[in-house]
């Protein structure tokens, strides 16, 4: 059961990946984007924000064999789960971007730099470290998704805690108690490093608003 | 000498306000021109203006031969060679002060990082802050942090500086220090034009004082001209206020 847990954390480490690329990508269009780009990651943001989980899942597994393409369990949960993910991570950017000063752009500007390279130098490492926070809450919200995919087949901790629950049914509640133990465990342990990572990268005086001296989002 | 910068006839509106109605004037290089006048008479947007952070309506700015107003003119790289000085600093809140002194040189430049990194120092150690290389923003004084945002704008080997009211966001027993930095600047002939209320500064190094109001140059002249004998009525009016309120002594 615990290596069923592994495949857990592999999933949710590519999920994360997919949802922070694009989540990052997302947030860039809306704040800096031209309307149309703009419109064009907010449909995205919607949808993707509105569908269930589930039935995300449903669709990327069950979709693409209609046309012919072959898609792993594994890729189709990671995919879903992930730019579900990336609707609600490029929020997280969003906030964070819209809350640094637009002194920060004007001088880059200012000294020669092109908007795009400012974004990269000046604007996103700033928004990077405002977002940790909302990060680590993202994080515990998908950790638990991973179990979802048991739906399309794949074997993660729940499908094989449901093996259990078919083949010796007076275990089930056992099964299902050790399922629970080990989100706690793996969340906790999350957390745990997330915070590490948040004051690793601390830096005086950039914060989120509320979280101390910070003077952003004024 | 030679002229290092041109503004002809530059015009701003925003909404139905037109903030800048014409406004022509020349920087000779070495030179170190002072604006002043009451607030909101556009002496900001006219800086804005000349690199282009607002864009004019009408008129055109030249920095030597090229003209920066042009569409066609490359602004990133016209913007390396002229300095900015904000009122708020504006200092990269992620980078420490050597960070903040470095990164233009090396991202607009291509400078290496050891090269770059020698130059800040140095920068540094100009403004008197060789010591504080590794403070965050957060961690420095205003005065301090105006200071590292004008080795900032050093670094680049400017042509000019615009000086964006400087000292305005200050505690006033920090406004020394920075009036200082400045002050040696210009000695050493660095073209700077410089938005502020300090008469003290402009009477000390200013080859020129502009006095703006309501969008245009009302008068200019040097110093001793302008507090001794102004044209205007109202120039004279507004150089007695500001020296009352700055307590102006030098």
């Amino acid at each position: 059961m615990l290596r069923a847990s592994l495949i857990n954390i592999q999933l949710l480490a590519a999920l994360i990946a997919v949802g922070y690329l694009v989540g990052t990508l997302v947030a860039l269009l809306q704040v800096y984007g031209g309307r149309v780009l703009k419109a064009i990651a907010n449909l995205y943001e919607w949808i993707f924000r509105s569908i269930p989980a589930l039935v995300l899942l449903f669709l990327f597994y069950y979709g693409p064999p209609r046309f012919g393409l072959d898609i792993s369990a594994f890729l189709a949960a990671t995919l879903a789960l992930g730019f579900r993910s990336s609707a609600y991570q490029s929020q997280i950017f969003r906030g964070a971007i819209e809350c640094i000063p637009s002194g920060q752009m004007l001088a880059a500007r200012s000294m020669g730099m092109s908007r795009l390279r400012a974004i990269f130098t000046v604007i996103l490492p700033q928004a990077f470290r405002l977002s940790i926070p909302g990060w680590t809450n993202e994080f515990s919200s998908v950790i638990k998704d991973t179990t979802l995919a048991y739906a399309v087949g794949f074997n993660e901790i729940m499908r094989y805690a449901r093996v259990i629950q078919d083949s010796r049914y007076e275990l089930a509640m056992l099964a299902f108690i050790a399922v629970a133990l080990v989100f706690l465990l793996l969340t906790g342990a999350g957390n745990a490093l997330m915070g590490g990572v948040e004051r690793r990268f601390r830096i005086p005086g950039l914060q989120m608003p509320g979280s101390g001296s910070g003077d952003h989002c004024r | 000498m030679d002229r290092l910068l041109r503004v002809e006839d530059i015009h701003k509106r925003y909404g139905k306000e037109e903030v800048l109605k014409g406004v022509t004037f020349e920087m000779l290089k070495g030179e170190t021109k002072v604006v002043i006048g009451p607030s909101g008479t556009g002496k900001s947007t006219l800086l804005r203006c000349i690199n282009r952070l607002t864009p004019a309506d009408q008129g055109r700015v030249w920095l030597e031969d090229e003209e920066i107003t042009h569409t066609r003119t490359n602004i990133n790289k016209i913007r390396a060679q002229i300095g900015f000085v904000f009122q708020s600093f504006n200092l990269f809140s992620h980078l420490p002060a050597l960070g903040n002194v470095r990164i233009a040189p090396m991202k607009v430049k291509g400078m290496k990082r050891e090269e770059a990194t020698r130059l800040a120092m140095e920068e540094l150690g100009r403004v008197g802050l060789g010591d504080k290389a590794d403070a965050y923003p957060a961690e420095l004084s205003g005065g301090q942090q105006q200071r590292v945002s004008i080795a900032r704008a050093l670094a680049m080997s400017p042509k000019l500086i615009l000086f964006d009211e400087p000292t305005s966001a200050l505690d006033p027993e920090l406004i020394g220090e920075v009036l200082e930095v400045m002050v040696n600047l210009a000695k050493e002939g660095m073209t700077m034009l410089v938005v502020t209320h300090e008469m003290g500064f402009a009477r000390a190094v200013a080859d020129e004082i502009i006095f703006m109001e309501h969008g245009v140059i009302v008068e200019h002249g040097s110093p001793s001209d302008m507090f001794a004998r102004p044209k205007h009525a109202r120039t004279g009016e507004f150089l007695n206020k500001i020296s009352e309120l700055y307590g102006e002594t030098d």
